[in-house]
């Protein structure tokens, strides 16, 4: 089901005064879509997701499953699954259980609620954890238990907030995948939040980078990552992180500090402007006759890659850039590159090129 | 921990304050039983210090255990053989000759059989009726957003008021005279005074037992909302809003999330309330005075209070050797408690999740 939040505002209020914690987003999520929602702690992705689920209320805004509004409905009507960030598994009741209490709450025959149960088990690849309690299970494990009951009421929209950040690293990478494919294997509308780009770039079929309430772009992943639309979503996403070169308009030339930055830049400036370049590490290339030359200060190995860690002439902040390893840098020496693409930002970080 | 349960602290009582002592020893314990699961974990650990920290340990017990020794185990031994000496003689300490005779005169006693049944009734129903009703108020007062404080003050008022001050309040309620609360209103609909208190002969049995009931639940209650009322608010909040995601009708919540994540609680509450039951005493003295009833029958004696109808004996001039009948019945009433307990703590033992 087609899943569309309009102007949708959420304000807490507290004794420090208000908090708008969700301001006025738009966001159409396609049926049979996985989303990642993707921003910073505390930008309101989970205020996002609990008004979507009906736990909380929007203070403004509308959301429609399909063609019906269902801001006014409360949770269990909405025929939403939803797994939280620390699973909230029953902790008295085993796997089974915990699987097959949705259903009994609808009232299902026994028989046909353990088969749906041992059918979404399987699906998830549980079934043989049917007779264990949570506190027996790893947190993997306690995971997938947490998405089989979520999935076992047939939900129309399936609701994810951080479900992978209590993994460990590799098990992380591993039941992303499984998410992937149990989504696809379902089809159900899947909104997954989290606050790690990789994660969100790798599973989803379109993200939503929020922050501070606010939506910065939507997109599929590799659109926004190739052309993000400030330099929040430009900083937010790549690792490592894009170098930001701070500049300035001085005789109508782009000045990097002591350097001139000496790329075609096809805009109007205005004198004295002040500017950032955002140069993500990849778009650094080591050349003999390179327009820039800059000091290495140290080499590190990341397995294929190599990554160079230089300044910039009179710059103070360090940048870091990418490189095949079979190139040839030493640690403190002075070489020459290129920028084969860049991102210039107004002193705003709104994109200009 | 048993045994110092069993100890007669209706001495305590003999001063004529109200207060049942079951309260004011549930209260200390509060903060140990809590700690019970800490300690477990800790025990590991403890034995490998034991051997470093063993003499400083003994040491800073040694006061406390001294006090143990003298006032609780040492009585409760003395009660113990005492009991199985029937010509015991407590003026100059002579034991006479051993005999089971004691045991046989209890349990052939009427009276005695008088006292365990009322004593049943404590235990089979105030006790389960004031649990459940502490349960469903504790879960109301948790449900309501505002005033909740106000709410929570309210019912534990009568934790903090004076017991004496209470006991009046409910002698006012349930007066047998025509000025009682309960008797006025009677009367506004046209009936006769119930004596529902008193010594009086003219005591309906189901008066009694009414007034014994409502007095228990309503003396537990606050203290039992406490301890619910922090167990309750440490469930998180998650399980009640997945619950209502799933759609759960809210008795299923409460059937199938609330209690049995309130069963550590429940089990504490549980098992100190049956052992208050099986040891009241004084709240019955304050309903139905220190006969328990009118003087013939004792219709509302309870099985500590059958202990104390025997050692009251002695020490009033009566036949010296009733202490040995008195101990003989403490003695009953300990193996009781203590088969009760046990059989609460297997049962629980499958259904607790701590
Ligand atoms: N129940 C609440 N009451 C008050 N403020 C809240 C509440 N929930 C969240 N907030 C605030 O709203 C903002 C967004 O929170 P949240 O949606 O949880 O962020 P995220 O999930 O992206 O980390 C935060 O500033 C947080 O402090
Ligand atoms: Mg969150």
């Amino acid at each position: 089901m087609e899943v569309k939040l309009v102007n949708l505002t959420k304000i807490f209020s507290k004794k420090e005064g208000d908090v708008c914690a969700v301001d006025h987003i738009n966001i159409t999520i396609p049926n049979g879509k996985l989303v990642g929602l993707l921003g910073p702690s505390g930008c309101g992705k989970s205020t996002t997701l609990y008004m979507i689920a009906g736990l909380h209320r929007p203070s403004d805004g509308q959301i429609f499953f399909g063609e019906t509004e269902v801001s006014k409905y409360p949770p269990e009507k909405r025929g939403i699954g939803l797994v939280f960030q620390n699973y909230a598994l029953y902790p008295h009741l085993t796997v089974k259980e915990n699987i097959m209490f949705p259903l009994e709450n609808k009232k299902m025959p026994k028989k046909e609620a353990l088969e749906k149960a041992q059918k979404y088990a399987a699906l998830v690849g549980i079934e043989n954890l049917m007779d264990r309690k949570p506190g027996q299970l790893s947190g993997g494990q306690q995971q997938r238990v947490a998405i089989a009951r979520a999935l076992v009421k047939e939900p129309e929209v399936l609701l994810l907030d951080e479900p992978l950040s209590n993994l460990d690293a590799r098990l992380r990478l591993q039941t992303r995948e499984e998410i992937k494919r149990i989504q696809k294997n379902t089809g159900v509308t899947t909104i997954f939040v989290t606050h790690d780009q990789e994660e969100a770039m790798s599973i989803s079929d379109e993200i939503v980078v929020m922050n501070f309430g606010v939506v910065h772009q939507i997109g599929k992943p590799q659109d926004v990552y190739n052309e993000p639309i400030d330099m929040f979503v430009a900083k937010f996403l790549g690792t490592p992180p894009i170098n930001i070169l701070p500049a300035k308009v001085v005789n109508s030339k782009i000045k990097l500090f002591d350097d001139e930055f000496k790329e075609d830049v096809k805009i109007d400036f205005v004198e004295g402007q002040e500017l950032n370049i955002g140069i993500r590490p990849e778009f650094v290339q080591i050349d003999e006759n390179g327009k820039y030359e800059i000091h290495v200060e140290m080499v590190e190995y990341i397995g294929r890659d190599k990554s160079i860690l230089f300044h910039f002439k009179g710059q103070e902040s360090t940048c870091k850039a990418i490189v095949p390893s079979n190139l040839m840098v030493e640690p403190d020496s002075d070489i020459k590159i290129n920028f084969n693409r860049f991102f210039l930002f107004d002193k705003e970080g709104k994109r200009l090129v | 921990m048993q045994d110092k349960e069993i100890n007669f602290d209706c001495k305590v009582d003999f001063d004529g304050n109200l207060v049942t002592s079951k309260e004011t020893k549930t209260s200390k314990k509060t903060p140990k039983k809590i700690n019970d699961k800490k300690k477990k974990q800790n025990n590991k650990t403890a034995m490998l210090e034991w051997k470093k920290d063993g003499w400083k340990a003994v040491i800073s017990l040694a006061p406390a255990l001294l006090i143990l020794l003298v006032f609780t185990f040492y009585p409760i031994v003395r009660t113990f053989i005492i009991s199985f000496f029937p010509h015991y003689n407590y003026l100059d300490d002579s034991f006479g000759a051993f005999g089971v005779d004691s045991f046989t005169r209890v349990l052939s006693d009427p009276l005695f059989w008088r006292a365990m049944a009322n004593t049943a009734i404590m235990v089979l129903v105030s006790v389960p009726l004031s649990i459940i009703i502490a349960l469903l108020i504790t879960v109301l007062l948790n449900s309501i957003k505002r005033l909740q404080g106000f709410f929570q003050v309210i019912f534990f008022l009568p934790y903090v008021t004076n017991g004496i001050a209470f006991g009046l309040v409910f002698a006012t309620i349930f007066s047998p005279m025509d000025y009682g609360l309960i008797n006025t209103l009677i009367h506004f609909f046209g009936g006769k005074s119930i004596a529902w208190t008193g010594t009086a002969e003219t005591i309906p049995y189901w008066a009694g037992i009414f007034v014994i009931t409502i007095y228990s639940i309503w003396n537990g209650l606050a203290f039992k909302i406490l301890v619910f009322l922090s167990g309750l608010q440490g469930i998180d909040k998650q399980y009640y809003q997945a619950a209502q995601i799933d759609s759960t009708p809210k008795w299923r919540v409460f059937t199938k999330i609330t209690v049995p994540l309130l069963s550590p609680m429940i089990l504490y509450i549980t098992i100190t309330s049956l052992i208050g039951a099986f040891k009241s005493y004084s709240s019955i003295v304050a309903l139905f005075g220190e006969s328990m009833g009118n003087s013939q029958d004792r219709t509302f004696i309870t099985a500590v209070g059958y202990i104390y109808r025997y050692f009251n004996d002695v020490t009033s001039g009566g036949s010296v050797t009733m202490l040995s009948r008195a101990s003989a019945a403490a003695l009953i009433l300990f193996v009781f408690i203590m088969i009760i307990t046990f059989v609460q703590m297997w049962a629980n033992s499958k259904k607790v999740h701590y």
